[in-house]
């Protein structure tokens, strides 16, 4: 089902999202990867604040490629979002609600949804250039050093991502694979 | 004997990394192209759809297809009667993805050492394989490579006992481990054959092979196409949401190997799988 959501995220639009549903995103989200992960995770054992508030927010897995001039940004699509399983449920335990990239969760990742009431999403891997159209401004905020790797405040209308996991734990990724799947 | 100024080797190189991140292929165009109208998933067609538009866009705006715009993967088939002056040559290689990298607005994603990790910010290294042939011309493929299914990539050391349907069993599992994280549709470059490192390179070289090119060999072309049509019938589709669109081609190359070993490697590709080819 098609779906208008805003971000930050609500309680009440995050329990009513539902595995399957094809949702466009508008408002404020955040870009994380691999390296300022780290850095955030460094962070809070040292008992330092987080360059970004977690409570509502959605980090979006990605890496830009620069923007040419006079826009927003570059490609701007998914990375694999496996590779942030170790951070995630710390994040989701603090208040993170949504994290949009693409490919499987552990299972750790999955109960932190379900505990926190949150919501897993993906956008379409490699589309990187029509996601960049639905990006209206884009500035770093933390972890300039790391180039693409930065922290970035984004403002998305209409970013297209279709739920994964759910807050009920249902998975996408299992359900319609089995839909389609042949015993071989 | 042909001599050949390097310069000439890094301007074609930066053209061609930018081309490549931009444009497909004539072979993978057609192949997502025709992926639209034979996916039986809703949703599936709806994102083969979204991966036209994405080319589209990508094209007409130059921005690349996707933002992960690899790590320059280059083969170099080089004539034994070229001679070569004005430089070094890896370094002109190098130069050629530095300048192609920033001038084109292509995402740096390379560290300089894989546990220290800090980005070089101009994509350098590039990973180059070399290959002497007959003639006096130099054939360049660039073929820069995401991480998302290089990660998923694997090497199987199979016993010769293995046979036919322990290549298959390894080559199926890699595709099913891979699954959504790979970005499917894919491509799957396999190399059978050689040694550890032989058949890896072998696998990384079958993706550059057109998608609608068949083995020559007769009984590898009936294990591409009894592969795919596996491929195709496990469920994952694309974006791995369910569908019958899994993968677009599997190219096999193969190569003598030891009598005590049988070498498998499968080299997974996302949608973008890229390549530029130019001979001078």
């Amino acid at each position: 089902m098609e779906k208008h959501i805003n971000a930050p995220l609500t309680d009440e639009d995050a329990k009513s999202l539902h595995s399957g549903d094809y949702v466009y995103i508008t408002g404020t989200i955040y870009t994380a990867r691999d390296a300022a992960h780290l850095r955030m995770y460094e962070a809070l054992d040292r008992n330092e604040p987080l360059p970004m508030e977690l409570a509502h927010n959605i980090i979006y897995y990605m890496g830009p490629s620069p923007a040419r001039e006079g826009r927003p940004i570059g490609s701007a699509g998914p990375t694999t979002a496996s590779r942030m399983d170790k951070y995630a449920p710390r994040l989701l335990d603090l208040g993170l609600k949504g994290m949009i990239g693409k490919g499987k969760r552990s299972d750790a990742v999955k109960e932190a949804i379900v505990r926190n009431e949150a919501v897993y999403f993906a956008a379409v891997g490699g589309a990187g250039a029509l996601l960049s159209k639905s990006i209206t401004s884009s500035e770093v905020v933390a972890y300039d050093d790391l180039g693409t790797e930065a922290i970035r405040r984004l403002e998305v209308e209409n970013f297209p991502v279709i739920v994964v996991i759910d807050a009920q734990g249902n998975n996408l990724y299992e359900t319609a694979v089995r839909e389609f799947g042949e015993q071989l | 004997m042909k001599t050949i100024n390097v310069a000439e080797i890094t301007r074609n190189i930066k053209e061609m990394c930018i081309e490549a991140n931009h444009c497909l292929t004539p072979d993978m165009d057609h192949a997502l192209k025709d992926a639209v109208h034979t996916e039986k998933s809703t949703l599936g067609k709806q994102i083969l759809n979204q991966l036209q538009d994405n080319l589209k866009i990508a094209g007409d705006d130059m921005i690349p297809i996707c933002q992960d715009t690899g790590m320059a993967v280059i083969f170099l088939e080089i004539g034994q009667d070229v001679h070569f002056e004005g430089g070094n040559l890896e370094d002109a290689v190098n130069e050629g993805v530095r300048q192609g990298y920033t001038d084109g607005f292509l995402r740096k994603s390379v560290v300089g050492d894989p546990l220290i990790r800090e980005n070089t910010k101009d994509n350098t290294p590039a990973v180059i394989h070399y290959e002497m042939v007959s003639g006096d011309s130099v054939k360049i493929t660039v073929a820069p490579k995401g991480f998302g299914s290089e990660n998923m990539s694997r090497v199987f050391m199979l016993k010769p006992a293995d046979g036919m349907e322990g290549v298959k069993n390894a080559i199926l599992t890699a595709v099913k481990d891979a699954g959504p994280n790979a970005c499917p549709p894919m491509v799957v470059g396999v190399g059978i054959g050689g040694t550890f490192e032989k058949c890896a390179i072998m696998a990384k070289k079958a993706l550059t092979r057109p998608v609608d090119v068949r083995s020559e060999i007769p009984y590898v072309r009936q294990m591409e196409e009894d592969l795919l049509d596996k491929i195709n019938r496990t469920g994952i589709g694309p974006g791995g949401l369910g569908g019958t669109t899994t993968a677009l081609a599997v190219n096999i190359n193969t190569y003598p190997t030891h009598i005590a070993g049988l070498p498998v490697a499968v080299n997974i590709c996302c949608h973008v799988n890229r390549h530029a080819v130019r001979t001078i």
